[in-house]
């Protein structure tokens, strides 16, 4: 089978078959959990799983699209979070249809994600690399610090803000919306798996389509190389920074839907270790690859879950099975091992091989 | 006196950032890694420490050299197993292992000592304390320890990077490592003495830690491994009087913010005077500026 050569396999290739295995595993899983052959678990799992791919595939285009390292992209799901269910608790007063109001929130929280990415993004893309992923890691943590003191409420008079205590509110008869350390309580819980799939589909033809975009190119160029592209009138702070918003807005909405899927949601759910979960799920999917987020976050979401039997060792695994997946093809031995898998069993030669390698190509 | 004490304070959690950031600094200058397990090393010290101290009654002088014995052991085989086969490999693809052997030494340490906080009893307990000014301003035994330890440890190892052999070798090693392959150095020994002397350091610095904040968890050392980086990047990465520096600092800020604009804005406090000083001079403090060659 020649892939990438008849008119399907190119399909294949593009952003059309990424479409594809989402729809196509959407339809699974909803068939498998509308005829209860999921385990509970999972299909609580479901939203939750949505919003990671979304926070997933947001972070790989600043980290590898943009080619920055940022470590504080929790933080921007907090703010979308937080933003987002004052906002539903505003709206469903007066708007009695609920998915309208999930995503009027949505796109509030979207809003304000993006103006955090402005205004953390300005100052960060000065810098770069290392210091970079410093300051982005600095800049979580201190909207981490905020939402922890944060406290919101909403009574006939309006919406009353304190970052002190919820007696500072000064309500008659209100509801506490956000409550400092505890976070958001009594949240609506409206993400569903379909608004899930939904967000999946939206954060994927955003960056798709910005991917293969003027800007993206522009974005892409200046990863390669800042400098040749400075030289050939790209404004590299400009699409830095445009990569920097547009994942801190979808960020956001993913962030939503994760915090909507829960009755509460504390602050410290958004803390450095998120960001960094996060990043791991990009990391093992592969740096820049779309389809890979997709995987690694639905998989490694769940995998926690199926250890679960396994109680106080699965971190463990967890965590032994990151460092062997990172390390274990850098071992010589391993190397050999996997070289001579490849050479015996046509099975497994892989069809894209090195750029430059003639013969594997002829396949 | 309120003044003066906080300073103290401050002088003395900044030393503990600094012992930490010592570490970081010279891993970071010598493998170009951040090394995300950093802080993980610290608490295993404390509770190695812990060990030998309270559970077997031993003297805590003792216990504070088998803590850093264990915990350069423990530095040499990470460098070993997890960050040796990845020196080619792509700075994020270290980062994740050593995310990954900061989860494990987490988890494993979760295993062993449970997840009930251990209260510490201090390496320095019972011995008296610096009474000033008539009795109003009070340092405790732990405060003096920690500043004296910590300028000990800056000086030794001042002398040792630029008196020693082993000191030129890293020096020249962090310059280039292609060139000081060149020159007959064993690159892959000189990192691993830098990891060894680093993780000994970050036993030290949770044997100082738990003594002053006397509460030992597993994520004991992930704030203070989070703050120590910060600080080391604030002085200067690369630059070992720059992680001093930089982690007094950072220690003088959080205690000034906790005494005199609330404790809850304290950490919020400590990263935005970070990303300040990073914005106005991006190498850090002391940090040397290499300008982009194209």
């Amino acid at each position: 089978m020649v892939k990438g050569t008849t008119v399907f396999g190119r399909l294949w290739k593009g952003p059309f078959g990424t479409y594809l295995i989402v729809v196509v595993a959407y339809a699974i899983f909803q068939v498998l959990a509308s005829a209860g052959s999921l385990p509970s678990v999972i299909v609580g799992l479901l939203p939750t799983i949505c919003a990671y791919i979304s926070a997933t595939i947001s972070l790989n285009l600043v980290v590898g699209i943009s080619g920055e390292l940022s470590l504080g992209h929790a933080g921007f799901m907090s703010v979308g979070a937080y933003t987002g269910i004052v906002a539903a608790t505003c709206y469903s007063a007066v708007i009695d249809i609920p998915w309208l109001v999930f995503i009027l929130a949505m796109l509030t929280g979207a809003v304000f994600a993006a103006i955090a990415g402005f205004v953390v993004g300005v100052p960060v893309m000065r810098l770069s690399g290392d210091y970079l992923a410093i300051v982005t890691l600095a800049f979580g943590e201190i909207i981490k610090n905020i939402m922890n003191n944060l406290y919101v409420g909403l009574d006939d008079a309006g919406l009353h803000f304190s970052f002190s205590s919820a007696q500072d509110l000064h309500m008659t008869n209100g509801n506490i919306i956000i409550n400092g350390p505890q976070g958001a309580v009594g949240v609506e819980q409206l993400s569903t798996f379909f608004g899930g799939f939904i967000l999946v589909l939206v954060t994927l033809a955003v960056v798709l389509n910005l991917i293969r975009s003027r800007s993206g190119r522009a974005i892409m160029a200046v990863r390669d190389n800042s400098i040749a592209a400075e030289s050939v009138g790209i404004n590299t702070t400009k699409y830095r920074l445009m990569a920097f918003v547009v994942a801190s807005a979808l960020a956001g909405m993913a962030g939503l839907m994760y915090a909507m899927n829960y009755n509460a949601v504390v602050p410290v759910r958004f803390d450095y270790n998120a960001s960094i979960l996060i990043l791991v799920y990009v990391v093992l999917g592969g740096i820049g690859n779309i389809r890979g987020s997709i995987i690694s976050a639905t998989v490694l979401v769940v995998l926690p879950e199926v250890l679960r039997f396994m109680s106080e060792y699965r971190m463990l695994i967890y965590a032994i099975v990151l460092i062997a997946v990172m390390v274990l093809p850098n071992v010589p031995a391993v190397q050999r091992f996997l070289d001579y898998i490849q050479d015996k069993i046509p099975f497994f030669r892989s069809r894209d091989e090195v750029p430059g390698d003639v013969t594997e190509g002829a396949e | 006196m309120g003044f003066l004490e906080n300073l103290i304070n401050g002088v003395s959690l900044g030393s503990v950032y600094a012992i930490i950031a010592l570490g970081y600094t010279m891993v970071y200058g010598i493998a170009r890694m951040l090394n995300f397990a950093h802080g993980d090393v610290i608490m295993v010290g404390g509770y190695v420490s812990f060990v030998i101290a309270s559970s077997m009654g031993l003297n805590p002088l003792f216990g504070i050299l088998v803590a850093v014995i264990v915990c350069t052991a423990l530095g040499i085989t990470i460098e070993k197993v997890a960050y040796k086969p990845l020196r080619q490999s792509a700075s994020l693809t270290v980062l994740i292992t050593a995310i990954g052997v900061s989860y494990l030494l987490q988890n494993t340490a979760l295993l062993i000592w449970g997840a009930n906080p251990k209260v510490y009893t201090s390496v320095v307990a019972g011995w008296p304390q610096l009474q000033l000014f008539d009795g109003q301003l009070i340092i405790s035994a732990e405060t003096v320890v920690t500043i004296c330890a910590c300028a000990v440890i800056m000086i030794a190892m001042v002398t040792f990077i630029h008196r020693t052999k082993i000191g030129k070798a890293m020096r020249a090693v962090s310059e280039d490592p292609g060139a000081a392959r060149l020159m007959g150095i064993n690159v892959d020994s000189t990192i691993s003495i830098t990891f060894a002397i680093g993780s000994g350091l970050a036993a030290i610095a949770g044997v100082l830690l738990c003594s002053s904040y006397p509460t030992l968890m597993p994520t004991t050392g992930a704030m203070p491994g989070i703050k120590a980086f910060t600080a080391a990047v604030f002085g200067g990465i690369g630059s070992i009087p720059g992680a001093v520096l930089g982690g007094i600092l950072l220690g003088i800020i959080e205690i000034f913010a906790k005494a005199y604009i609330g404790t809850q804005f304290s950490d919020a406090i400590v990263f935005a005077v970070l990303i300040i000083v990073l914005l106005i001079k991006p190498s850090g403090l002391l940090g040397k500026y290499v300008p982009e060659k194209v």
